[in-house]
């Protein structure tokens, strides 16, 4: 049933004051997440961040060398963009690993925000759900706010949320592959069967008219690093999916039509002139 | 005494994982420690001693998606 609204239009660019999006208890104007890997620089991935009006981006942990320090100036440049990060377990294909890099990230970004990635196969990247289940059992109990990168699963998705998880990010298409959402019945049955859960769509989306697809099929946010970083002009590309996010919003508030199978004049036939 | 640092061999003379991080010069750097894929709390680097053939993780930020 869709609602209709009594007053006017919300203007184009007040939206997200109008509608924040509310995650783990912090609300937040945008509805972009933004990955931080495989920019071309790091003045790119600054220029990147700035463009595209993003308030959280994802973060890892990696090995330092006493040498060259990369993580130090990383760090250093995250921390004055002002953004909140979201620090991410990738590479993590065992429950201990996660668990371990779920501890290290807390004390390194002072946040108890994860986003939980148990890899379960190597060619797709898709999650081990099994192991991505026990780790939210354990890091939940331990008092983390969990972002379980998910498939579209609705049995995983409920087990979830009743370990603990007061969102989820399924995946739209294998991280980095650009494919946009794969499995559109899947996950507009995620959508429909948990109507109040902030559903993020996390990994392979390709273009902005993903990004806007999955704002019109009512997902809350979407989390984009490669289309971003691998574009030709991220920062470019960053202001261009950030419209369609925002694109996809309001028409998830104004209600979309729904198809029909058949042509549906849109000019009134009624007072039609016979010319035959 | 040999320890593995980072998954590389490295000769130490520390006795306890803080004094570690100070040869490697990364005292005072923003990072989080494991030893043998266990974590170790800024707080308790001091306290935790190392041994001979230790494998021991320094992780700092760095860029993900």
């Amino acid at each position: 049933m869709r609602e209709r609204f009594m007053t006017g239009p919300i203007a184009a660019g007040a939206l997200s004051a109008a509608s924040p999006l509310k995650l783990y208890d912090v609300e937040l104007g945008s509805r972009l997440l933004l990955g931080t890997s495989r920019y071309p620089s790091p003045a790119i991935l600054t220029e990147a961040i700035e463009s595209s009006g993003a308030e959280v981006v994802t973060v890892s942990l990696r090995r330092e060398s006493s040498g060259e320090r990369a993580g130090q100036g990383f760090w250093s440049l995250i921390r004055e963009l002002g953004v909140r990060v979201l620090p991410n377990t990738a590479g993590c294909h065992s429950v201990k690993e996660a668990v371990t890099t779920a501890h290290m990230a807390r004390e390194v970004f002072g946040t108890s925000w994860v986003k939980l990635e148990v890899i379960g196969d190597d060619d797709t990247l898709q999650p081990d759900v099994f192991g991505l289940l026990e780790a939210t059992r354990i890091l939940a109990g331990e008092g983390f706010e969990v972002f379980p990168y998910t498939s579209e699963d609705l049995v995983v998705a409920d087990r979830l949320l009743d370990a603990g998880c007061r969102l989820l990010m399924p995946w739209g298409a294998p991280i980095g592959s650009g494919r946009g959402l794969n499995n559109l019945f899947g996950l507009k049955a995620l959508r429909a069967r948990f109507p109040d859960v902030p559903l993020i769509i996390d990994a392979g989306l390709g273009v902005p008219s993903h990004a806007a697809q999955a704002l019109e099929l009512g997902f809350d946010a979407v989390l984009i690093n490669t289309a971003v970083a691998e574009a030709a002009h991220p920062a470019q590309m960053a202001v261009a999916f950030a419209r369609a996010v925002e694109a996809g919003f309001a028409a998830r508030l104004a209600g979309p039509m729904e198809p029909r199978d058949m042509a549906e004049p849109s000019t009134p036939v009624i007072g039609k002139a016979f010319l035959g | 005494m040999r320890i593995i640092v980072n998954g590389s061999s490295r000769e130490t003379a520390a006795g306890d994982l803080a004094s570690v991080l100070t040869e490697l010069g990364l005292a005072e750097a923003v990072v989080a420690t494991a030893l043998n894929g266990e974590f170790v709390p800024s707080g308790a680097r001091g306290a935790t001693r190392i041994g001979e053939g230790d494998r021991l993780e320094v992780l700092a930020p760095m860029q993900g998606g």
